[in-house]
């Protein structure tokens, strides 16, 4: 009974974060983009700073009507905003908050939350492909083709971590991290968050969504809940990023008084991840095509591979 | 050739700097704006000083000024006297969906009737609903600021010149009459 007690509040308490970190992100996304832009952004919904101007949008995304168009595959189409949604409340449950304060500690932690999150982009692919839309359609072969130009350096990147830790389990390379990683594992920290956004088709890497030339791409034809609902994916993938950064490289919960306030040195680490995939929005205009295909092959693949050889030669040193 | 990632540096510099200072978003219906003195709002019309000269009517480029008015005699006072007519005004309407507040009509009315108010907040949703009649445009003659003070730098204005001289010709003793009288 006791155990059951446990899943079922572990798994309230992945929901609770998958719930509101994703808003909290989007709003600060609203201000932080804002301010940088010398606007205040929403200011009314709410009363205070327009805290509430996500919880309007969702009551708008509810009243708005649901349109099929006659010519797509229905059930495709309307499944794949929750393939796109669903991996990121599950890679959530393997991210750790805190020594013990994970949803599940598993002992291939990062190989199940990489190949979990693969899954995200097959929602946006599925989307592109059931919309019998050519925007929508040029789009999904934009986002397939980053897929698996980025995939790589990412996947590199992130078994640098892994072998400088000599574990899968994230909150075994928690526990192995020393400070110095940040500098031993800096290039990789980069390409990761660059191959990250990249893979969220996040600005500046939103050639497969390009509102200007493609309206959106594969999310042309969506509206209301579904189109919701790959917004919502949208913030969810940047706080799993943002997570993932810093458990692999930021060191999770090691900070100044880490054994009473690990959880809040993590959720600080994510918001600073998060901070800065805004800025890069921000910042940023967006890379074109054979840009975004050479900064992958001729640029992050290799320094991965170097990372790669660094840490091998690194970690035979120390043992 | 610029060094390698200055472009990059120079976005974050940029958009860094925007966070940290204030944003110049106008909290308009919060807060009024701060107009600059002698604002086109709307044109007030003081309708006491109209004469119905059609000075206004006849000079505005876009015809929006719409002016009725009628004669009244006033018989003579006096035993022989003369009748005197007035110009009395029935209407003094301005479409300001015509108008191209180019000010003309203010600079050009010989007794100051019109205006400049810098109310601006006028919006119909009907254009027709725009032409306003002259108690709407005499209750903005209530918002027309004092005109601003004069440039301490800037050249004295003729009429205290005029003024001043009137002064000291009245101040100064009459010229001496010549007894001999005109030859």
């Amino acid at each position: 009974m006791a155990e059951v007690l446990d899943v079922a509040l572990r798994c309230a308490a992945v929901l609770t974060a998958f719930l509101t970190l994703p808003l909290l992100v989007g709003q600060a996304e609203h201000k932080v983009m804002a301010h940088m832009q010398s606007r205040t952004g929403p200011m009314y919904a709410g009363g205070f700073h327009g805290w509430a101007q996500l919880v309007a949008d969702g009551v708008k995304f509810m009243q708005k009507e649901d349109v099929i168009p006659a010519r797509a595959d229905r059930v495709i189409f309307a499944l794949a905003p929750a393939v796109a949604l669903v991996p990121y409340l599950v890679v959530m449950v393997a991210i750790p908050l805190g020594p013990g304060l994970v949803g599940q500690d598993l002992d291939v932690g990062l190989f199940f939350v990489l190949a979990v999150m693969g899954v995200g982009v097959l929602g946006t692919l599925m989307g592109a492909i059931a919309s019998a839309n050519k925007y929508s359609l040029l789009g999904g072969l934009r986002v397939a083709v980053q897929l698996m130009s980025y995939e790589l350096p990412f996947v590199l990147a992130a078994a640098s971590v892994a072998m400088a830790a000599g574990t899968l389990s994230l909150v075994g390379i928690v526990g192995a991290w020393q400070w110095w990683w940040l500098l031993w594992q800096a290039p990789a920290l980069v390409v990761f968050l660059v191959a990250g956004l990249a893979e969220l088709a996040r600005p500046p890497f939103d050639m497969p969504l390009a509102d200007a030339e493609l309206v959106m791409g594969p999310l042309t034809e969506y509206g209301g809940m579904r189109f919701a609902m790959f917004l919502l994916a949208e913030y969810a993938g940047i706080v799993v990023l943002a997570g993932l950064t810093s458990v692999l490289f930021l060191g999770g919960w090691h900070g100044p008084f880490e054994d009473q306030l690990g959880w809040l040195w993590t959720l600080a680490k994510v918001g600073l991840v998060s901070f800065l995939v805004i800025w890069a929005r921000v910042a940023y205009p967006r890379l074109r095509e054979d840009q975004l295909q050479s900064l992958a092959w001729k640029v992050l693949v290799p320094v991965a591979l170097a990372q790669l050889v660094l840490t091998t030669v690194v970690a035979v040193v120390l043992a | 050739m610029t060094r390698f990632g200055s472009g990059l540096l120079a976005g974050l510099k940029v958009t860094w700097r925007n966070l940290v200072r204030r944003s110049v978003t106008q909290h308009y219906p919060d807060v009024k704006p701060e107009l600059p003195p002698r604002s086109r709002g709307v044109i007030a019309l003081q309708e006491e000083n109209c004469t119905v000269c059609m000075l206004c009517a006849r000079e505005c480029p876009a015809w929006c000024i719409h002016i009725d008015s009628h004669k009244e005699v006033t018989p003579a006072e006096v035993e022989g006297g003369r009748d005197r007519s007035h110009n009395m005004l029935d209407r003094f309407a301005i479409d300001f969906s015509l108008c191209m507040y180019c000010s003309i009509c203010i600079e050009v009315c010989p007794f100051d009737a019109l205006h400049w108010s810098p109310e601006f907040e006028y919006a119909e949703h009907d254009i027709t609903d725009l032409v306003h009649e002259k108690d709407r445009l005499r209750e903005w003659m209530w918002t027309v600021p004092p005109p601003p003070a004069l440039d301490p730098a800037g050249e004295e204005p003729k009429e205290i010149k005029a003024a001043e001289i009137a002064a000291a010709k009245r101040a100064a003793p009459p010229p001496p009459v010549d007894p001999a009288g005109p030859q």
